[in-house]
Formats: C-alpha cells, sequence, structure tokens
C-alpha cells in the first residue's frame, strides 16, 4: 500500500511535469506572440519598439531559459506577469478560482440530486415507457451543447421574467450569489446529469441480475430493500468513479457556459488569455486544471478502495 | 433468467437468413432507437453532400435590405444580421461538422491504432513510455486540450480537426491498448507466430482486426464528441474561420443581444448541432448493443 502511494505520487508528478513541457512548447509553436497581437492592432510596427517589449517581457530568451525561469518562478509561488494587464498572474488568477468553484460544485450537486435517481428508477423499470423516456432525456443532455442550453434558458428569462440572469456586479451576498450561478450551473450540470443517469442505469441493470439478488428476493425482502439496500450499494461504485472524473471534467462545459452568462471565472479567463497570447496566464491556468484532473483521479482510486474493500492495490 | 436472442446470435454470427431488406426490417425493429439515429444521420449527411442542391440561398451572401428578416416564405429560418439566409447557412455548416467530425475521428483512430496497438502489443518500454504520454495528454479535458492545440496551430479548418483529432487519440489509444493485451496472449496469435509469420504481420492481420468491433463503436462516440467540440471552439471564436458557415459561430454571432430580438438565429443552429449529436448517439448506442453484448445498456 504505502510502495503504491509513493510510486502513484511519482506518476502524477511526472504527468504533471511533462503537461508543463507540452503545454510550454504547444504556446511557442504559435507563430506570433503577443508583440505582434499589440503591433498589429497598433497599425505600424517600429522593429525597435517590438525588440524593447520583447526584451522586457523576456520574449528574446532561449526556449529552455523561458521554460527554466517559468518553472522555477513556479515552484516558489511566483506566477510571472500577465502580459495583458501586467499584473502579477496570481493576483489575476487567485481571484477568479472560487467563482468557478462555485460554479462546479452547484452544477456536480445537481448532476449527482437528478443523474442518479433517475438512473435508478430507469433501471428498475427497464423497457417500460418511463424508461423509454429517461433514456431519451439523457440522450438528449449528452446531445444539447451547454452553450446553446444556456441560450435557451437565457431566452426563456427574459421571456417569461424579463430579466437576464447574468452576472454583472459581483452580488451582495453569497445567497445571492448562488441563486444567480444556479441558472448557468444546470446548463452546465444537464450534461454530467445525463452521464451519470447513464452509468447508473446500466451499473443498476448489471447488478440486478446477479444470484445475490436473486436470493434477496426469495428469502422474501421487499422490492425497496432489494433494490436500495442490496442492489443500489453495489451498483453506485462505478458512478462514484463518473462522478469524480465529470468533477473535473465540468471545465469544458464551464469555458462555454461561463462565457455566455458572463460568469467573471477562471474557465472564461482561459480563453481570453489563448486569445491574447497572454502565456502566464494559460500555462499556469493550463497547469492549475491539470493539478485538479490528476488529484481528482487519485483521491476517485483512493475512495473506490474505502468503498469496497476487496479492491487492494498491488504494492 | 436469462434467455438466448436466437435472431440477435444468428445476425452476430453473420448468418444470412433474411437477404438484405429482410435484415433491415429485422433492424429497425430491434433497435428502433438506432433505426432513428441511422436516419438522423443519412439526412445530416445527404444535406452535406447536397448543400449547393439543398441551399436555397449562396450562404455568404450578404444583403442589407434584408437584415435580421424573421423566418418566413422566402428565408424559411429567417435571415442574420447581414441578410445572409439561415437555413443555407444552416445546410452549408453540415458539410464543415461532417467534414470536422469525420475527419477528426478518422485521423485521431489511426493515430490512436498505431499508438494503441504497438503500445499493447510490443509491451515493455515502449508500452511503458507510451502510457506516461497519453497520461498527459489525459490530464487535460477534452475542450480544453482542443482549445489550446487549435491556438497554438491557428484557426483554419484543417488545423480544427487537427486539434480535435489529437485530443481524441488516448481514448482510442486506451481501447485498442486494453483489447491487443488481452488479445496477444491468445492462442491464435501463439498459432500465427509458430507458422513463422512476423510479428508486424500478426498486429496487423490478426489482433487488429480482433479490436474492430469496440474501435467501431467507440469512433461512432467520438463523433458526436468532434461535433459538439468544433461547434464549441467555433462558438469561442477558436474554431473553423469566416467564410465557412459554422453552426458554433453562427450562434455566438448571434448570442446574448439577440435572444430578446432575433430568436430564430440562436433556435435554429443549436437545433442542428443537437440533432446531429443526438442522431450520432443513438446509432452509436445501437451498434454497441449489436456488437459488443457484454456491454447492453
Amino acid at each position: 500500500m504505502a510502495s503504491y502511494l509513493v510510486r502513484r505520487t511519482f506518476l502524477m508528478v511526472l504527468t504533471l511535469f511533462g503537461m508543463s513541457v507540452l503545454i510550454f512548447v504547444m504556446l511557442r509553436l504559435v507563430p506570433g506572440n503577443i508583440s505582434d497581437i499589440l503591433f498589429d492592432a497598433a497599425g505600424f510596427v517600429d522593429p525597435k519598439e517590438k525588440a524593447r517589449l520583447e526584451r522586457d517581457l523576456g520574449l528574446d530568451l532561449p526556449i529552455l531559459t523561458q521554460y527554466w525561469h517559468w518553472i522555477s518562478g513556479l515552484v516558489q509561488g511566483d506566477l510571472g506577469f500577465a502580459y495583458v494587464t501586467e499584473k502579477p498572474a496570481i493576483e489575476e488568477i487567485a481571484p477568479r478560482i472560487p467563482v468557478t468553484v462555485k460554479l462546479a460544485v452547484l452544477a456536480l450537486i445537481f448532476s449527482v440530486v437528478f443523474g442518479v435517481p433517475l438512473g435508478v428508477i430507469s433501471a428498475v423499470r427497464q423497457n417500460t415507457a418511463i424508461d423509454y423516456a429517461l433514456r431519451i432525456l439523457s440522450l438528449s443532455g449528452l446531445s444539447l451543447p451547454s452553450f446553446w442550453l444556456g441560450l435557451l434558458i437565457l431566452m426563456l428569462f427574459v421571456r417569461y421574467f424579463g430579466f437576464i440572469p447574468i452576472y454583472t456586479d459581483p452580488p451582495a451576498t453569497l445567497w445571492k450569489e448562488l441563486a444567480l450561478l444556479s441558472v448557468p450551473a444546470a446548463a452546465v450540470g444537464f450534461r454530467s446529469s445525463a452521464l451519470i443517469m447513464r452509468l447508473t442505469r446500466s451499473s443498476m441493470l448489471e447488478v440486478l441480475r446477479q444470484d445475490y439478488i436473486r436470493t434477496a428476493r426469495s428469502k422474501g425482502a421487499t422490492p425497496g430493500s432489494v433494490n436500495y439496500d442490496h442492489a443500489l450499494r453495489n451498483a453506485v461504485l462505478p458512478v462514484v468513479t463518473i462522478i469524480g472524473i465529470e468533477a473535473a471534467f465540468l471545465i469544458g462545459g464551464l469555458i462555454v457556459t461561463e462565457t455566455v452568462f458572463n460568469v467573471p471565472g477562471v474557465a472564461r479567463f482561459l480563453v481570453e488569455a489563448v486569445i491574447w497570447r497572454d502565456y502566464p496566464i494559460v500555462q499556469n491556468l493550463v497547469m492549475f486544471i491539470a493539478v485538479v484532473v490528476v488529484v481528482v483521479n487519485f483521491i476517485v482510486d483512493m475512495t473506490y478502495m474505502i468503498l469496497d474493500p476487496r479492491i487492494k492495490y498491488a504494492d | 433468467m436469462s434467455t438466448i436472442d436466437h435472431d440477435a446470435e444468428l445476425l452476430r454470427a453473420g448468418a444470412h437468413v433474411r437477404g438484405a431488406w429482410g435484415t433491415a426490417g429485422f433492424l429497425i425493429r430491434r433497435y428502433p432507437l438506432g433505426a432513428a439515429g441511422a436516419v438522423i444521420v443519412i439526412v445530416f449527411v445527404l444535406a452535406a453532400l447536397l448543400a449547393n442542391v439543398v441551399a436555397t440561398f449562396d450562404p455568404t451572401a450578404t444583403s442589407s435590405r434584408n437584415s435580421l428578416t424573421p423566418p418566413g416564405s422566402v428565408y424559411w429560418l429567417g435571415a442574420d444580421f447581414m441578410g445572409r439566409d439561415v437555413f443555407s447557412r444552416i445546410v452549408h455548416g453540415a458539410r464543415i461538422s461532417l467534414a470536422v467530425s469525420v475527419g477528426a475521428t478518422a485521423l485521431g483512430c489511426a493515430a490512436g491504432i498505431i499508438v494503441g496497438l504497438m503500445s499493447g502489443y510490443l509491451g515493455g518500454w515502449v508500452d511503458l513510455v507510451v502510457q506516461r504520454i497519453m497520461d498527459i495528454m489525459q490530464a487535460l479535458p477534452l475542450l480544453v486540450m482542443a482549445l489550446v492545440m487549435a491556438a497554438s496551430l491557428g484557426p483554419s479548418l484543417q488545423n480544427t480537426i487537427i486539434a480535435i483529432a489529437i485530443a481524441l487519440v488516448p481514448n482510442i489509444a486506451r481501447v485498442i491498448r486494453s483489447s491487443t493485451l488481452s488479445l496477444r496472449e491468445q492462442p491464435f496469435v501463439e498459432a500465427a507466430r509458430a507458422t513463422g509469420m512476423s510479428e508486424l504481420r500478426i498486429a496487423v492481420r490478426h489482433v487488429l482486426p480482433n479490436t474492430l468491433a469496440p474501435l467501431i463503436v467507440l469512433a461512432t462516440a467520438q463523433l458526436g464528441s468532434a461535433i459538439l467540440t468544433e461547434a464549441s471552439l467555433s462558438f469561442l471564436g477558436l474554431g473553423v474561420p469566416e467564410p465557412h458557415p459554422s453552426w458554433g459561430r453562427m450562434l455566438s454571432e448571434s448570442a446574448a443581444e439577440y435572444i430578446r430580438t432575433a430568436p430564430w438565429l440562436v433556435i435554429f443552429p443549436g437545433i442542428a448541432i443537437s440533432l446531429a449529436v443526438f442522431g450520432t448517439n443513438l446509432l452509436g448506442d445501437a451498434l454497441r448493443d449489436m456488437l459488443d453484448p457484454r456491454e447492453r445498456t
């Protein structure tokens, strides 16, 4: 067990190191850096001015030196300066994280609250009208782009309530903020809930076919007890994995949804930084996302072991 | 409790007991949702192939006089701010969507097959290195990976395809690798080796064809995510550039400001994306039921 943890931690660090190299190289493959964009916008290019800007930003240094500057700063908690605002990157990124985290947590709650029970109902009533309806609902959840769903929700709000629930000024209280965020959270969470519903259903069906369920039925356990006490407990294992993976992968849906709802979170900020070629922001944000994904995967594996004592990771 | 489904087993075994029409009829009765998906996909492909015939206008022709015309007998689904016909743009957009989804999936599958087969069949340090690289690529969600790739390659139709294809590779490589791992221990591989076949030939002629069923299922599922990813990238302004009419970009042009004044600009392109993805998902589910009986949903 201990050596498994050590190996696993080593692999996590290796993955993150690889990611840092990958993202660094990828960003510098692009022809044109921020100085090109700025000078393009200005309309004319004074080569001397451009060279000075590149020197100021350290873009004229060899790529290995640039990488070293970034990574050595990163491990010391120094993320460098944002090109666009010229403020420290950490000051740009940090305040945006809580907003995205709140949105992600709300979306996850939404997806679990709807996904798991509906998946169970769908499995227990397999091949009935309600099962078909739920399956089509979950398939449509996987098919609707979340930004379009967001736009449709906005449209309904405008039509029936006369206002648009988008983020303008920071809301006064936490409750107001959560209420405001619950709308985009539903738009993002719908997709995850569809995924969770599908997986819960197939996992439940798998378990319901097993011998011990027949035993439970034949000894006279009520259908409720069979479904929930006996079946769901075992069916929930793969569901936990997908919930964990979705928690990390929600960021994909958040990118577009934050853009639609004008939410000042990190996901939308990433897109803006990509468009502006703001390297310090992009590379740090991508690393941040990678850390979240890798750590969540690790937590999921550990949860697995706690939920199912039969699982032992080999040393 | 489980009963043997004789019809399905015969079909799976490739028995010709009914003829083509009979088989089609059987499939429709047995997989109604999958058949519906197939119909949607066929309509989508036909619209893409026959875009020039189906479209009533040139998708790029502007006309300031007709800016924001509501849906009617001339502009079936209305006109956008520049007076371009929404219906014709959606039909031509099907072309872009089809090109990107099929192109990216095919490219991603090709790369994924090579990587997965190598990794699973050769094993050892090759497997170790390849798996670590896949770990790295999987540490980013699909859209984030495609976003960074698209940004670093620059906006064009080709680059959008490449960006999405690269992001799809790890998934496909993983599936091919895991089937290869179990296949290479099978007696028929040993038999092939005993006849003196080269390792490359065994991998390509004997192992690869046996990974086809999960590959088809996975590839169909990736088609849907490729369509969605292209739409998202274009929505964010990092996908397929002008003058191509992309569904995703049609939505970003029209986003928040038109939801009051011109809802048709928001509704119809979104329906097109959703239907295309919905169709491939329905088809993918039915294919999985048909080809992979262990993973019935």
